[in-house]
């Protein structure tokens, strides 16, 4: 492990006008700790005082492994967990207190798609809509407009969700996503499970996205050619802690590193693929 | 103003989408409702043929209005456990579908969001019971009721639907709580309800302590109401006594309702369970 100084994010001056802004932000959860008898519990930090922030129309990818914090981070933006510390901001508005505001410019893909998988495409796209105050007649002519962006058979449009491959379902997920024309657009492991070609295909797609909309986009992957391809800035979380952001090329050069895989090595002291043993905190805060 | 008449249009827009959401699924599931139907008519027919087996035994009775009045019992038995099932499934189906985040992050309030699924549940459990009546009281049982106002007793059961999806967001909110087991409390409330409200029975047969949380019901008011309606005849005009406290429960319940399950919500959040794996 090569041996660097931290970088000090609390210092990295926050922009004005951000899209997204995150200062000193912490997380953390109560867990069942059996060693401690039947009632035993500890503590697991998912977030440790990360602070970043994205400049509107910026992609930015957070590299880290599973338990690292990633979807924690995702899912504090998305006013789905409510944080222990600091404070967390989408276009000014704070995700606890103005946690509607946020919910209007947010939209975000999963690792998993998540659907009715009885209904079709259509369908679920169809009532998502409505709870962004969509009415069917703005919907109409949208749905099947965005389906076929995405890549979406147009013979398929009315078929079960569960007759689709994973990576038809992701890029239904992706047009859900864009179909309420978020402001930021929050991507979590999104092309992990997908075969080689699928994966391209939603790749491609996150790249029209950015220069197409005015989406600015945090994209959580353990995928570093991803990160590296897609991101202006690349982040490396390490249990709960940001420990940089910048230009890929600007971590392989402070850690001496001809790869990311090399720095990420260096700046985390662990093997990227190498996955943790407590199982228990990853259900916790993946 | 206008932007306060455009967030309303968003937010009824919303509930109509939890409503077609819904109706999409009833109609992907139909025939799984339907064996679910035919379950109901076995367990309805099961407690109106009491009346039958009481008068082949030797005992007493009125049959025709024995068996009628079992049959109001189990049809809002029937009627209140698809109100809850729907309201419990605003958590339960999601977290089960993967898609709790994605709703729970849209820009819909909750209380539009849970307004939607006590409309659809309303709807779809007013449906099915005038099915589960009508099949049972006509098909197997050829009951006479020369007297009966349905209008009456549907007036009646529609205003104590508001009252009872208050008592089901409270319910709605024990599978955020726990994923595991908080779906089944359902049927406890469900039971509990209608063991104090005179189900089967008239309440004063219950003990005093059991008579005085009858009060507080709106399955006792609603099952009054619909009696008389069908035994007697009572127009709606003549419900007062019915009516009165079912308008109270349902103005307590329902802000009650939201507030338990916000409470709710905030300790998911809190604790990270607002996903799909609990």
């Amino acid at each position: 492990m090569v041996e660097v100084e931290e970088v000090p994010m609390e210092a990295a001056p926050v922009q004005r006008g951000a899209a997204v802004e995150v200062r000193e932000l912490r997380k953390e959860f109560t867990l069942r700790d059996r060693k401690k008898g039947r009632f035993g519990k500890r503590t697991r930090v998912a977030l440790d005082g990360v602070t970043f922030s994205l400049e509107r129309g910026e992609t930015v990818a957070i590299l880290g492994q599973n338990g690292s914090g990633k979807s924690t981070l995702v899912r504090l933006l998305s006013t789905l967990l409510l944080p222990d510390g600091g404070s967390a901001t989408i276009l000014g508005h704070d995700v606890v207190a103005q946690h509607r505001a946020v919910r209007r410019v947010v939209n975000r893909v999963s690792v998993e798609a998540s659907f009715f998988k009885k209904m079709s495409a259509a369908e679920n796209l169809s009532y998502a809509a409505r709870f962004y105050g969509m009415t069917a007649k703005q919907t109409r002519g949208k749905i099947p407009e965005i389906l076929g962006r995405v890549g979406f058979p147009h013979d398929r449009r009315d078929e079960s969700m569960e007759n689709l491959s994973r990576g038809m379902q992701q890029k239904v997920a992706l047009a859900r996503a864009l179909l309420t024309s978020p402001v930021v657009l929050l991507l979590d492991e999104p092309t992990t499970g997908l075969d080689p070609r699928s994966k391209l295909e939603v790749q491609d797609f996150i790249r029209e996205i950015r220069t197409s909309h005015d989406s600015t986009i945090l994209l959580c992957t353990h995928d570093l050619v991803e990160a590296e391809a897609l991101a202006v800035r690349v982040g490396i979380l390490d249990r709960g802690r940001l420990l940089c952001l910048e230009p890929a090329d600007e971590i392989k050069r402070r850690f001496g590193a001809a790869t990311l895989e090399e720095a990420f090595f260096a700046a985390t002291g662990r093997e990227f693929e190498a996955e943790g043993d407590e199982d228990d905190d990853r259900e916790v805060l993946a | 103003m206008r932007a306060m008449m455009g967030t309303l249009r968003a937010e009824l827009v919303g509930a109509g989408g939890v409503v077609e959401r819904n109706a999409y699924l009833t109609k992907r599931y139909i025939w799984w409702d339907l064996a679910w139907f035919a379950w109901t008519v076995a367990n309805t027919l099961t407690i109106v043929f009491i009346a039958k087996g009481i008068e082949a035994t030797g005992g007493s009775l009125d049959v025709n209005e024995t068996m009628t009045t079992l049959l109001i019992g189990a049809v809002v038995w029937a009627y209140l456990g698809i109100l809850f099932m729907f309201l419990m499934e605003t958590v339960a189906w999601e977290r089960w579908e993967g898609t709790i985040e994605y709703t729970f992050m849209a820009p819909l309030s909750r209380a539009m969001h849970l307004a939607g699924q006590g409309a659809f549940a309303i709807l779809y459990g007013l449906i099915r019971a005038a099915f589960l009546f009508v099949v049972c009281a006509f098909v197997f049982f050829d009951l006479q009721m020369p007297n009966a106002d349905y209008f009456a007793a549907f007036v009646v059961l529609v205003i104590s639907s508001v009252s009872f999806i208050g008592i089901g967001m409270m319910m709605s909110v024990l599978p955020l709580i726990s994923p595991e087991k908080g779906p089944q409390l359902g049927f406890v409330a469900q039971g509990t309800l209608l063991v104090v409200s005179g189900v089967y029975y008239p309440v004063e047969v219950l003990p005093e302590w059991m008579q005085w949380i009858a009060k507080f019901s709106p399955a006792t008011y609603a099952l009054d109401g619909i009696r008389e309606a069908i035994l007697e005849g009572q127009p709606v005009t003549a419900m007062w006594d019915e009516i009165w406290p079912l308008i109270i429960i349902g103005v307590v319940s329902i802000p009650l309702g939201l507030w338990v399950f916000s409470r709710g919500e905030q300790y998911a959040k809190r604790h990270g369970k607002l996903k799909r794996s609990g």
